[in-house]
């Protein structure tokens, strides 16, 4: 690797020499034993392993969950944002320290709290039973979990964006005549639409990947609620390394798109902050 | 008068930004708010676009009470002073923004748009965004922004601040003709003295939310009302005790004032001196400003700064020099008075605003 | 401002606020601690000084100690290369730190069992010293870094990359050495983002589930962290006892945002006092 060091700080090689070792032994090397493995598979196997109707199902529940999921975030992330950095009200720092709550519980902790809450009997499940709406084991629950664990992430992303937001932005637009409504929707919400994106990327692909939180109020059944990483799971338990392995490589291939996604949306954004 | 302030006073929580400020400005003139930050010189120009309502006071645009109109609806274009510029947008579309909001049609947006490219010589560069453009270009598309929907006074807020110090003297002189060739009443905030003389017909200088003084730079330099517009504008320097100066020393004691360069005569050690009243001084400093020197001496303890022509007998640091004060100003109170040195008459005299 | 009576968009958005932060954050919480004492004091006291509860604590403490140990020293090795230098493959290096965050945990975990698992080349050597990683206390740990790998380094690049590099300079020509140059130019600079990032970090270990699950064989007393032992309490039906000992991890949680909030504020105040 040639370097150029920025003259005079030390610590180069032993820095970047304990960087590379440990990245390439506890990432790059676990990463690349994936790919290897499943090559392992064939082209036929690999493909029908990841075309088995379970699985495909898996890949539908998953997807689709984790996409309503992460647009209700964009919403009500939207609306929280806002509200904690434009409006000043009792019980404002209650919500800002609540916010993370899905960062800190563990997701078992999450998964059983909400099973039974949405379940029949639960504080919120009954009466949703008695209107006829079936929360917990159906697809709802599933959302409903995956929302919970992406919270953060639209919130996190747009408040910091919406806090440096120039005033005066607004106000120019207020001196041409545009009225509230026009100010958000064509000064505002350009501005903080990268961070936005960028929350709901990070959001779909946590939810994509989330197990420990859904499989408690999932009901888990096979072709309606069973979501992409349990399948992985249960293939894991019946020692079937390959099959799993060629499932989790068609989830990384996702996970990938919606990071390089991210980065593309990022770069963008910042092409027109600079100067 | 076109725009009118009676009165305005505005308060920021614990904090009296504006005082009782009063003033107006003819129909067609520019004129600069000149003061130190803090002084209040945003907040009035804020609210006169109505971005700020005032607690107290009238303003007036073109005899119109504007207080209770919505800022939009007071014909006012607005600059801002990072421009704000829509960076989301082209060109095109911040200029334009405006008139989409009134909902013109397409093709008279076109139309003006285009017009104003010409005007600030950016036609071409309507595809581009904000990011794409230098500081000076920014600020052209921010002024043809405000100036889209026609309006009937222009506002800038520290129009010059976001540019580096060699484009803005062309920048500066280019708005001003502008401003001018338009024959729009405009008024601009700005810190920065050199700016306000350059540009501005008529400067208004403002200090701890007050006005101190308002009218051309001629006369605020000649005669200024306060002794904070003496030491605001043009260069002086205090001096705490003026009796203790020969040819001053009728003067109350105790009272202070201050000189400005062209107010001292210096004499090279071996010159005649005609006058009485001249002191012995110390030549501190020699700098060389062009068409003379700025000496900076020291009298009798006190740093003081004069201009020496070119032309005569050379001095160099550390030379004794005899000095003769012609003019001070006192201060008085709040007000000014400009005295002579009793060398030229008898007695401290008293001469108004006149050198 | 001159729409003083329009206070309804304001009033409904903050309610509307409200409503979604208690239904969907503060709702679940309090059914945990409603289900831990539905059955009292005795029954919760039972659950949470099981033997098995008490040795699944103790690895998640292992666990999570060892995570935030390696995430300090990787993270701000990783940081001082990335942001203190130029070199190429930059890039490629910090996507390469931010893997583990792209990757579902059960992936994570699964990848752990290939690499030591019985499919790998590297079992056999594992296997005639007698070295068990997968589905023992070993795994666990590895895993638990993996997931958390990224947190510091990625908290720490921005602060550093931002702060530039004159000041280290600086001190780099005045003869001043490595350990010097960090502690006291360096540091002081990124104690809040560091201390920030590690009580995030300590959040993701102690709660790790999937990666976890996927590498513990699940034997109680034995390779069992504390959200392992609550799922399998809940599957046996025993919902007080494992709401009991989720209540200690919800305890947890609790100090952890109350940690950060402080943190925060601290970081605040300091940078306010700084502008000053």
């Amino acid at each position: 690797m040639r370097y150029r060091s920025r003259r005079g700080i030390p610590g180069f090689r032993l820095s970047l020499g304990l960087t590379v070792s440990f990245l390439s032994l506890m990432v790059l090397l676990p990463m690349l034993s994936i790919v290897i493995l499943s090559s392992g598979l064939g082209p036929r196997g690999f493909w029908e392993a990841v075309s088995d109707p379970r699985v495909l199902a898996g890949y539908r529940v998953s997807f689709l969950c984790s996409l309503i999921a992460a647009s209700l975030n964009s919403v009500f992330g939207l609306i929280l944002a806002w509200v904690l950095v434009r409006y000043r009200f009792p019980g404002r720092r209650f919500i800002d320290g609540l916010i993370e709550l899905p960062f800190a519980l563990p997701t078992a902790v999450t998964g059983i709290a909400l099973a039974t809450l949405y379940s029949d009997k639960g504080w919120f499940g009954k009466p949703l039973a008695a209107l006829g709406l079936r929360a917990a084991y159906s697809e709802t629950g599933i959302i409903l979990a995956l929302t919970f664990i992406t919270i953060p992430f639209v919130v996190r992303a747009v408040q910091p964006v919406l806090e440096q937001l120039d005033r005066s932005y607004e106000e120019a637009g207020r001196m041409l005549g545009a009225s509230p409504p026009q100010i958000f929707r064509r000064v505002i919400f350009p501005e903080i639409t990268p961070a936005l994106l960028t929350g709901f990327g990070l959001s779909f692909a946590r939810a994509l990947g989330e197990y420990g939180s859904v499989v408690f109020i999932a009901g888990n059944m096979p072709f309606r609620t069973e979501i992409a990483p349990l399948l992985i799971m249960i293939k894991l338990e019946q020692f079937n390394y390959m099959e799993a392995t060629a499932v989790a490589l068609v989830m990384l291939a996702a996970s990938f798109l919606i990071m390089f996604g991210i980065n593309c949306i990022q770069s963008r954004a910042s092409s027109f902050v600079r100067g | 008068m076109y725009v009118n302030l009676e009165h305005i006073s505005k308060r920021f929580d614990g904090f009296q930004a504006v005082r009782e400020v009063s003033f107006g400005i003819r129909r067609g003139r520019l004129a600069a708010l000149l003061g130190p930050s803090g002084s209040g010189k945003t907040t009035i120009l804020r609210m006169i676009a109505g971005l700020e309502d005032p607690d107290s006071g009238d303003i007036r645009i073109d005899g119109l009470r504007v207080n209770d109109i919505e800022p939009s609806r007071r014909g006012i274009g607005f600059v801002f002073q990072n421009y704000a510029l829509f960076r989301y947008m082209t060109v095109f579309d911040n200029i334009a923004f405006g008139l989409t909001i009134k909902k013109e049609k397409p093709g008279r947006i076109r139309e003006r748009v285009g017009e104003l490219l010409q005007l600030i010589g950016m036609s071409g560069l309507e595809k581009r965004y904000p990011a794409q453009l230098s500081g000076g270009q920014k600020q052209r598309v921010a002024f043809a922004r405000a100036l889209a929907p026609n309006p009937r006074l222009l506002l800038l807020d520290e129009p010059f601040a976001a540019i580096d110090a060699k484009v803005r003297r062309e920048l500066r002189a280019w708005l001003r003709e502008m401003i001018r060739s338009l024959g729009l009443t405009s008024i601009f905030v700005t810190h920065d003295q050199d700016e306000a003389i350059e540009v501005a017909d008529e400067i208004i200088v403002t200090n701890q939310g007050r006005v101190e003084q308002m009218g051309s730079s001629l006369e605020l330099y000649q005669s200024p009302a306060t002794p904070f517009v003496v030491e605001f504008i043009g260069a002086s320097t205090p001096v705490p005790e003026i009796s203790a100066l020969k040819g001053f020393d009728g003067t109350p004691p105790g009272a202070g004032g201050a000189v400005r360069p062209e107010f001292v005569s210096v004499y090279a050690p071996d010159e005649q001196v005609q006058y009485a009243h001249t002191e012995e001084a110390i030549v501190r400093s020699i700098a060389f400003r062009g068409d003379s020197l700025e000496l900076g001496l020291t009298l009798k303890g006190l740093p003081l700064t004069a201009a020496y022509s070119l032309a005569r007998a050379p001095l160099a640091v550390g030379d004794a020099v005899r000095l003769l004060i012609r003019h001070l100003y006192l201060f008085d109170g709040g007000q000014v008075r400009l005295l002579q040195n009793s060398a030229y008459g008898n007695g401290p005299s008293e001469n108004f605003y006149s050198i | 401002m001159h729409n003083k009576n329009n206070l309804w968009l304001p009033r409904l958005l903050i309610a509307l606020s409200f409503a979604f932060v208690l239904l969907m954050l503060a709702a679940p919480l309090s059914v945990v601690l409603a289900e831990a004492f539905s059955s009292g004091w005795e029954l919760y006291l039972k659950a949470v000084t099981d033997h098995y509860a008490l040795r699944a604590a103790q690895l998640t403490v292992i666990a999570t100690l060892s995570s935030v140990l390696l995430n300090v020293a990787f993270g701000l090795t990783a940081a001082w290369a990335v942001t203190r230098f130029s070199f190429r493959g930059k890039g490629l290096l910090t996507t390469l730190i931010d893997i583990p965050f792209a990757v579902s945990p059960v992936i994570a975990g699964l990848v752990f069992i290939l690499l030591f698992g019985r499919l790998s080349p590297l079992h056999s050597f594992l296997d005639a010293y007698n070295l068990r990683i997968v589905f023992a206390v070993p795994g666990i740990v590895l895993v638990t870094i993996f997931v958390t790998l990224p947190f510091v380094a990625r908290e720490i690049i921005p602060v550093l990359e931002a702060r530039g590099t004159d000041e280290e300079q600086a001190a780099a020509l005045m003869g001043a050495g490595f350990f010097r140059i960090f502690r006291r130019i360096t540091f002081p600079h990124i104690r809040w983002a560091l201390l920030y990032s590690l009580i995030l970090c300590a959040a993701r270990a102690m709660g790790e589930f999937g990666a976890v699950s996927v590498v513990s064989g699940h034997l109680r007393g034995k390779t069992n962290t504390l959200p392992l032992h609550v799922e399998i309490l809940y599957s046996e039906y025993q919902f007080t006892a494992a709401f009991a000992v989720s209540s200690v991890l919800a305890a947890a949680a609790i100090a952890i945002l109350v940690a950060r909030n402080i943190v925060e504020l601290a970081a605040r105040k300091e940078k306010k006092s700084n502008v000053r």
